[in-house]
């Protein structure tokens, strides 16, 4: 599906690309630290190019980027990776951040725990939801999957309202926050002070990279991508489809809620009104639009779709129709976004293929959007 | 007391079964008007995905598009929050004014939905979740235009009549607007069902969802099939935004309908997707569970809740529905 207009470009891409992954992996360290540093500089350098400023706070701003990011990371586990459409993602950041304030909010009648011990516990709470909603789900066709999420995204939020411990739209106040005082006495987490949140995030957000990246290059990563490709093919070379479906659902799920958890810290209040499911839309745009099955694409994607509205506050009102209109305008004439998946197992087949036939393989697949599909609709 | 106990102590559900079975037949019968609602809107998702093996996500929004379309009809005709004082002949003619209308501007979206956004990737051949996508993307972006267009606030009510009881079943009033939206919802559906399996263009319809590809070779126009059915279910749509705003006269709003949406997929699959009796029969079950299940726990909400927890139970343990899968299996 490599339209002409892009053939100009994809072999300067394709080449650095291709540099890239020859790269022995210490060289790829050494490239990767200074740009690592200069992310991480970035809410002090506040670039004039960059800043958001006088209309979003940068640091807050770049805290916010970094949550879309690690969002993007965790729903492209799903989306990108192993082709399951999750409408319902704010259901999950939902979750995740209504534990972290529970259990270190004073508005609550549970347990105060630390805040850094609600992050692995939103996980795992997360990851329950995930495989509860999964496993009734994931059996059937992909279709269902899709709305059962959109409804769950909306139930949570309407939950959140009617069931009465979780307070409704007065929510929880004073949701914790890492540990830890400046010199100064005052709080080093504050939810005015951007910054070291922006930092902590990255960090999780690395972690939370290389774990996914350790994750596709095992046979779980190939058994999503064979899933992807094609369902029944996969199931029928053996792979446990619903098993590791199911595994991409929850891991999903449990990015999610930390991502949730640190977005509960970060404000502070947490109550009915954050988790609508447009903003679902939000994550799966930021997905969809860097490029889903890529992991640089999605960081890419997310920090498009957080850093637009907040530079441009003028359009912020318009964010949803804008970035609606993408994503049928992406799906009609780019569905892989605007970086394409890395596939390396799949070209290493399709190098096999030349070298057996000698010529290219005709099917190209660039993406989980562009597979040249038999079962695509209407075929 | 240890705070967790105190917090799952804490009522986190109330099952109020005095107020359920004191109100038991008024719920049915309320039940069942929304349920004829659900239905009607559930026809459009069964035919599509009947036809084309699709949910059309968007379709909520083709639903109330032709709200917006009653409401403004009915609000140019002299209607408000107040019941107009019309004669009975008057008032009819008013209100199927409206629902032409509405049928009329729902099946235009409906329509250029398919033109626009669904075609283009029909001929590529994309696999679905490029399709799945793209009707999300088309779902919200005409939720947001409308947004941009009217604000985020519901338009004023308007009023079409006050209800009257008609008569009195197991001590329950049955009143007139119950009447109207059941029978009303009934006829239209009888059609569908009619249409589908008696005429022609019908036969094409089943043919498609069938095996497109042998329906081609016998000369069915499979491109104009599925134009008929977004358009079939687009009409059916706009006369449900009528009832709908004679149930619920403040309805009218941006997102209003996302949660019927959901509802009317989750009585598509509870009746059997692709099913058109399903629909009416998942859609009618739906209506009543989702009533009852709002007076038991004590908020309107619940009753989306419910439709929720109805859909996923129906998807665990029977998810081809009650009366099945069976667009293309009806008898020819």
């Amino acid at each position: 599906m490599t339209s002409a207009r892009n053939e100009s470009r994809r072999p300067h891409l394709q080449q650095l690309g291709e540099w890239w992954n020859s790269l022995p992996r210490t060289r790829q360290w050494l490239v990767l630290i200074p740009v690592v540093l200069l992310i991480y500089a970035l809410p002090v350098l506040n670039p004039p190019i960059l800043s958001t400023e006088p209309g979003t706070n940068f640091p807050i701003a770049c805290f916010n980027a970094a949550r879309f990011a690690l969002i993007a990371l965790g729903l492209n586990v799903v989306v990108g990776q192993a082709g399951l459409l999750d409408l319902g993602y704010v259901g999950f950041f939902a979750v995740g951040a209504y534990v972290a304030a529970l259990f270190t909010s004073p508005d609550s009648a549970l347990a105060k725990l630390p805040y850094l011990v609600t992050l692995p516990l939103a996980m795992v709470i997360t990851m329950f939801f995930g495989v509860v909603l999964g496993t009734p789900t994931l059996r059937l066709r992909g279709d269902y999957l899709a709305i059962v999420t959109l409804g769950f995204g909306e139930i949570v939020r309407l939950l959140a309202t009617i069931v009465p411990p979780l307070k409704g739209q007065v929510g929880f106040q004073e949701v914790g926050h890492p540990p830890g005082r400046l010199p100064d006495g005052s709080l080093i987490f504050a939810s005015s002070n951007g910054t070291p949140w922006y930092w902590l995030v990255v960090t999780l957000t690395i972690a939370m990279l290389m774990l996914v990246g350790n994750l596709e290059r095992s046979r779980v990563g190939r058994a999503w991508v064979a899933i992807r490709e094609d369902e029944d093919a996969a199931q029928i070379m053996g792979v446990p489809t619903f098993k590791f479906k199911l595994w991409a659902f929850a891991i999903g799920a449990a990015i999610g809620g930390l991502s949730g958890a640190l977005f509960a810290g970060e404000v502070g209040f947490v109550n009915n009104q954050k988790f609508d499911v447009p903003t679902s839309v939000l994550f799966l745009a930021a997905v969809v639009l860097g490029g889903s099955g890529n992991k640089v694409g999605v960081l890419l994607g997310a920090f498009v779709v957080s850093y637009v509205p907040d530079r441009f506050t003028e359009l912020a009102n318009y964010k949803y129709l804008i970035f609606g209109l993408a994503l049928i305008i992406l799906m009609i004439f780019r569905p892989q976004g605007l970086l394409g998946a890395r596939q390396r197992l799949l070209a290493k087949g399709r190098e096999a293929y030349q070298r057996l036939i000698g010529r290219p393989e005709q099917v190209s697949s660039e993406s989980a959007l562009a597979a040249e599909s038999a079962k695509g609709v209407g075929a | 007391m240890h705070p967790l106990t105190t917090f799952l102590a804490d009522a986190w559900i109330n099952f109020d079964v005095g107020s359920l079975r004191d109100q038991f037949w008024s719920n049915t019968f309320d039940g069942l008007t929304y349920g004829a609602i659900y239905a009607l809107v559930a026809m459009g998702y069964t035919l599509v995905y009947g036809v084309l093996n699709l949910i059309n996500f968007a379709h909520s929004e083709v639903f109330i598009v032709g709200a917006y379309a009653v409401f403004f009809v009915l609000s140019g005709l002299g209607f408000g929050p107040s019941a107009p004082a019309l004669s009975i002949g008057a008032l009819v003619a008013d209100l199927l004014l409206a629902m032409v209308a509405a049928m009329l501007v729902s099946a235009a979206v409906a329509v250029i939905l398919e033109r626009v956004a669904y075609r283009p990737l029909r001929r590529k051949g994309v696999p679905r979740l490029v399709f799945l996508i793209t009707a999300i993307g088309a779902s919200f972006t005409i939720q947001y235009l409308i947004f941009i267009w009217r604000g985020p606030s519901a338009e004023p009510a308007v009023i079409m009549f006050r209800p009257e009881a008609v008569f009195t079943v197991f001590g329950a009033d049955i009143d007139d607007q119950q009447l109207t939206i059941v029978a009303a919802a009934l006829v239209l559906m009888l059609v569908a069902d009619v249409f589908v399996n008696r005429t022609r263009l019908g036969r094409g319809v089943r043919a498609v969802a069938q095996d497109p590809d042998t329906a081609t070779l016998m000369g069915v126009n499979k491109e104009r099939v599925i134009m008929l059915t977004f358009l079939m279910g687009g009409l059916l749509a706009g006369a449900a935004s009528l009832f709908y705003v004679m149930k619920v006269p403040s309805g009218v709003q941006y997102s209003g309908g996302f949660i019927l949406g959901i509802k009317a997929f989750a009585a598509a699959v509870l009746g059997g997707i692709g099913n058109i009796r399903g629909a009416l029969l998942g859609g009618l079950l739906l209506g009543v569970v989702s009533n009852y299940g709002q007076t038991l726990l004590g908020a309107s909400q619940w009753s989306d809740v419910v439709a929720f927890v109805v859909l996923v139970v129906v998807l665990m343990f029977r998810p081809t529905g009650i009366l099945g899968e069976s667009l293309g299996k009806a008898r020819v």
